[in-house]
């Protein structure tokens, strides 16, 4: 065989050995797969790439990965992201996360984020559900949806991650289906690589407690439009967004946040002369 | 966003024996991890279906392993192969599975995924004049309608007469 | 009356002022003079709620040797105003022979004051800093406690026109000028305060304060990440970290809380680098649920809570001693990490240095408790000794082995860890139960192997003797019967009793406990041999560290426990006052 210029890495490199504990067919498998792909089309190696997550079902994808992992408490993985990014700005840093993690006890963590404009990803992978605790209604499911916590339904608006983000700052933002591997391979590899915070919402069914969703692999569509550079011009397309429009709505220009932190350290002692009398 | 058959140019048989040996390895691949699925959420006969599907499709990518000796085989970036759908013609949508899945319906999965393998050789067939890319179009085809018999076979052995609703017993458990 | 030329080893003073007055400027301005002079001392400050133009007093202790905690009586009192004084009043109870003056012009003298039948002498302030062009009462203030303490005005002189040399010759002047005034106007008072020679011997003297030494005994050790949220009285250990860590080649990061604060040092301390946090008892309050995950996945951070009064937002300008138990034992689970606690102003640099040390060591999060009273106050120190721990982590080498388990099973409890970056090492953190390959689990057996693992490493290290500061106040004595049993700032006025009664012929013991958790009995008990009366003393209402140590063993001897919560300081003659009835009782 006479392979002409052979990969540095395939999707299979960056899998751990680990069984993931999802229900066979949860969203998340697939976005595994994408990531994975992801990181094998960006030839990042396994041992630079950092994978952070919070709690949840998605926040289980860490040790899925062969990648450094960190399964962190709920709904703080964007500050240990933020956090490693920061110190180590030579490692590709990927946060994923849930709609419960990442928009409601992490909500907070989110706006800011998005502010603050690290040069990361962050995955969020949306079944409209909490899915370790037994199907509870999160932030971005339907009002109506009944549950034994919410009888009848919240009767609440779900929460507009991609408004959110946009609003909030960040430098790239996009939608995609779980079960669109390549769409969402895509994605990821162009959100890798874009400087500064990208997001990305990845509708991931839920089979056990939001069987409906199953739908979702005929209701996602591509959208009509093409990515914008434009703030105001991506919020009017996203405010009239019918929730299933696949693709990348908005890339930024806005300058990732930078610190210099060099292992060339300066001796501490020079700081001891502001306090000599 | 199924798999499906290709809607672009293969130009050459080398390039054909990469897209072969992608799709079998991820069928492989993808039939391996559906077992191992199965066998986590204790679905015994299902992962063992599985298992022996992945045996057959490694032994179809180690063939056409052989075949490439010697051939000028392109190396393709994972985004780059040719098939129209989101992934290869031949692998499960994980997304279409259920821990209690029966043999049947994953039996019915897996008739779809090897006849969209051989729709793919086949529209390739019909749609190139090279004759090297046709030859080895023509024998994929061949041997990808082999296994459409195969899972055909099999799904005799599981009518739909004996397909009983599977229900689970317990509530599911909260983990975290 | 005292007459003048009787000098003294200790002297102490305030200045307060509201509206901006500048009463903490002069006291800072002070307190350098005396140490360009060669004296120690301590300043902390007392505030009204304003940001701006609320009333504040400089509390001004100056001294011919070290001293680690403020005086419990002033001799005197300036006041640029009298408005809302007695706000402060009960925190500077003027001595006997004290001097009471102030410009009338601003307020009646509180009645604390004029009651206590000290003398109260009226200096028309605002009169005589208004006949200089660009005059300045807070001068005026400064040259007349100058005189009153026998600082040389020359140096006085000297440090007000290197602190003023940007605003130019004109502000300079006008501050000579009222400087002068100030000097002369003291001549009107029969009373001086003088302080004798200082103690000769010192290496150089530093001001700083608590906040500042805790950043540069972090940085000294390895620090080169922080993560900040603002909350006072901490934040100028943040403050003083931005720019410092920045020389160094390291980071701050402003976050959004303190939730992300803790876990952003909790990220980038899995990176390699280590970081840091800085709060107070609110702040430390949301870090809790980080604590725990730092622990069980074994990511060593830093955490420094400079405690203020509480519960909830309590007095955040006042200290307390009462995050003890939240900083031992806020964690849910079982949650082994270290708790150290600073001794004095000086100590904060030595203690942050060491948690530094020690967490990095043992792969645990340390919390170093220090207070409002070290952390805001600035000391006037001996340069502190240069000190080898720095942060030594146990790291991965490249040669990774076949099959790297990053939570092993070792001797020690320390293991190896793989940084980000280092091929072979991946592995996955995590705060679920785990095996030694960090895969969650929910067997019996890795739950009780990771426990013990845990305990092992923190239970196991050797501190050294830097556990506790044990001082006898006579060497002579083998069988001291009283023993004094404290821990973090009060370990100054402690010091301090123990003098003052070994001069009055009772011997008298110090345990000073600065390694608060893992809490070290055989050696708390060894330091007690000998003891039969212990007095243990701290900072809070409900007497948390007391319990703390009756939970941890039995205290041989008859104990005596005071306590009281802030913001009073307990001081070193109430300590005496009980040690003096102990022994005739």
């Amino acid at each position: 065989m006479n392979i002409q210029q052979s990969p540095n890495f395939k999707a299979s490199d960056y899998k751990s050995g680990l069984t993931p504990v999802w229900c066979p067919g949860c969203g998340d498998f697939h976005v595994l797969l994408s990531v994975t792909k992801a990181l094998a089309e960006l030839g990042t190696p396994p041992e630079n790439v950092a994978v952070i997550s919070g709690i949840g079902c998605s926040s289980r994808i860490p040790a899925y990965t062969n990648c450094y992992g960190f399964h962190g408490v709920h709904g703080r993985s964007l500050a240990l992201g933020a956090g490693l990014k920061v110190a180590r700005p030579d490692l590709t840093v990927m946060v994923m996360s849930g709609d419960g993690d990442g928009f409601s006890i992490g909500g907070n963590h989110f706006l800011h984020a998005c502010r603050r404009n690290v040069d990361m990803t962050y995955i969020v992978m949306d079944n409209r559900v909490y899915g370790m605790t037994k199907g509870q209604p999160s932030p971005t499911t339907e009002p109506d949806w009944d549950s034994a916590l919410s009888p009848g339904g919240t009767g609440l608006s779900p929460f507009h991650p991609l408004v959110i983000a946009l609003a909030s700052g960040a430098n790239f933002v996009a939608r995609e289906f779980s079960g669109d591997i390549k769409g969402s391979t895509r994605t990821i590899v162009e959100a890798v690589r874009h400087p500064g915070f990208s997001f990305v919402e990845i509708l991931s069914p839920c089979v056990t407690f939001r069987p409906d969703e199953r739908q979702w692999k005929t209701q996602t569509h591509a959208a009509s439009v093409e990515a914008t550079d434009d703030p105001a011009r991506a919020a009017r397309r996203i405010m009239t967004d019918d929730g299933f429009n696949v693709g990348v709505l908005y890339r930024g220009r806005r300058k990732p946040y930078e610190t210099h932190v060099s292992d060339l350290a300066g001796d501490p002692a020079i700081l001891e002369e502001e306090f000599a009398v | 966003m199924t798999a499906g058959v290709t809607s672009k140019v293969i130009g050459s048989a080398g390039e054909l024996l990469a897209h072969a040996y992608q799709m079998e390895l991820e069928a492989q691949e993808r039939y391996g991890y559906l077992a191992d699925q199965m066998e986590m959420h204790n679905n015994a006969d299902l992962a063992k279906l599985f298992r022996e599907l992945a045996r057959v499709e490694g032994i179809h990518a180690g063939d056409i392993l052989e075949q490439m000796q010697g051939m000028q085989v392109p190396q393709i970036n994972p985004l780059d192969y040719k098939w129209s759908g989101s992934e290869s013609p031949e692998a499960l949508d994980m997304g279409d599975m259920h821990y209690m899945m029966t043999p049947r319906q994953a039996l019915l999965l897996a008739l779809k995924a090897e006849q969209n393998a051989f729709e793919f050789f086949d529209h390739l067939l019909k749609s190139t004049d090279d004759e090297d890319t046709r030859r080895f179009a023509a024998e994929f085809a061949e041997e990808e309608q082999e296994h459409v018999e195969l899972v055909l076979k099999e799904l005799k052995k599981h009518p739909e007469s004996d397909e009983r609703t599977r229900e689970d017993m317990d509530p599911p458990i909260q983990q975290e | 009356m005292k007459t003048p030329g009787e000098l003294r080893k200790s002297i102490s003073f305030a200045i307060i002022g509201s509206g901006g007055a500048g009463a903490l400027t002069a006291g800072a301005i002070l307190l350098e003079t005396a140490g360009k002079a060669g004296w120690y001392g301590i300043m902390n400050r007392s505030v009204g709620p304003q940001i701006r133009g609320g009333e504040a007093a400089a509390l001004v202790r100056l001294t011919t040797h070290p001293v680690d905690c403020m005086a419990e009586s002033y001799d005197f009192v300036i006041a640029i105003d009298w408005r809302n004084a007695d706000r402060f009043a009960a925190e500077m109870p003027l001595a006997a022979d004290g001097l009471a003056i102030g410009d009338t012009a601003g307020g009646e003298v509180p009645d604390v004051i004029a009651a206590s039948g000290i003398t109260v002498a009226q200096m028309a302030m605002k009169d005589l800093a208004g006949s200089v062009q660009g005059g300045r009462e807070n001068m005026i203030a400064a040259g007349l406690a100058a005189k009153l303490a026998g600082l040389p005005v020359d140096t006085l002189m000297a440090v007000v026109e290197a602190k003023l040399a940007s605003k130019g010759d004109e502000a300079i002047n006008a501050s000579r000028a009222c400087i002068s005034i100030g000097v002369s106007e003291a001549d009107r008072f029969e009373q001086s305060f003088h302080l004798d020679k200082p103690v000769t011997g010192s290496t150089g003297r530093w001001l700083i304060t608590g906040n500042e030494a805790i950043g540069l005994g972090a940085v000294r050790g390895g620090i080169r990440f922080a993560a900040a949220y603002p909350i006072t009285p901490a934040t100028e250990v943040l403050e003083w970290l931005a720019p410092a860590l920045t020389r160094v080649g390291g980071a701050l990061v402003q976050a959004e809380d303190e939730l992300a604060s803790i876990n952003m040092a909790i990220g980038a301390s899995f990176g390699g680098r280590a970081s840091i946090t800085a709060t107070s008892g609110p702040g430390l309050a949301l870090m809790v649920e980080a604590l725990g995950l730092a622990t069980a996945s074994e990511i060593p951070i830093v955490v420094v809570d400079v405690m203020r009064g509480g519960p909830s937002t309590g007095i955040p300008t006042k200290s307390e001693q009462s995050d003890l138990n939240i900083a031992v034992y806020g964690c849910h689970g079982d949650a082994p990490h270290i708790v150290v606690a600073p001794l004095s102003v000086a100590d904060c640099l030595f203690t942050a240095q060491w948690a530094v040390h020690l967490a990095e060591a043992m792969q645990a999060p340390a919390i170093v408790l220090s207070d409002q009273s070290l952390g805001q106050a600035r000391a006037l120190v001996d340069r502190p000794a240069d000190i080898a721990f720095v942060a030594k982590r146990n790291v991965l080498g490249s040669e990774v082995e076949e099959a790297y388990d990053r939570y092993a099973l070792t001797g020690s409890g320390v293991s190896p860890m793989a940084l980000p970056g280092t091929a072979g090492g991946q592995y996955t953190a995590d705060g679920l139960t785990h095996t030694v390959k960090g895969v969650p689990s929910s067997k019996e057996s890795d739950h009780q192997n990771q426990l013990d693992k845990r305990r092992d490493k923190i239970e196991n290290f050797d501190y050294g003797n830097h556990w506790a500061d044990i001082e006898i106040s006579n060497d002579d004595c083998t069988d001291t019967q009283f023993t004094i049993l404290t821990w973090g700032s009060l370990a100054g006025p402690a010091r301090e009793a123990m003098h003052t009664l070994a001069a009055e012929g009772i011997s008298v013991k110090l345990l000073a406990i600065r390694l608060i958790s893992p809490f070290l009995k055989q050696n708390f008990l060894d330091a007690l041999q000998g003891s039969q009366r212990i007095l243990i003393v701290e900072q809070t209402h409900s007497g948390q560290f007391h319990e703390y140590l009756r939970a941890k063993c039995d205290i041989p001897g008859e104990v005596r426990h005071f306590h009281r919560a802030g913001p009073k300081l307990i001081g070193p003659a109430e300590i005496c006052a009980r040690i003096r009835d102990w022994k005739t009782s």
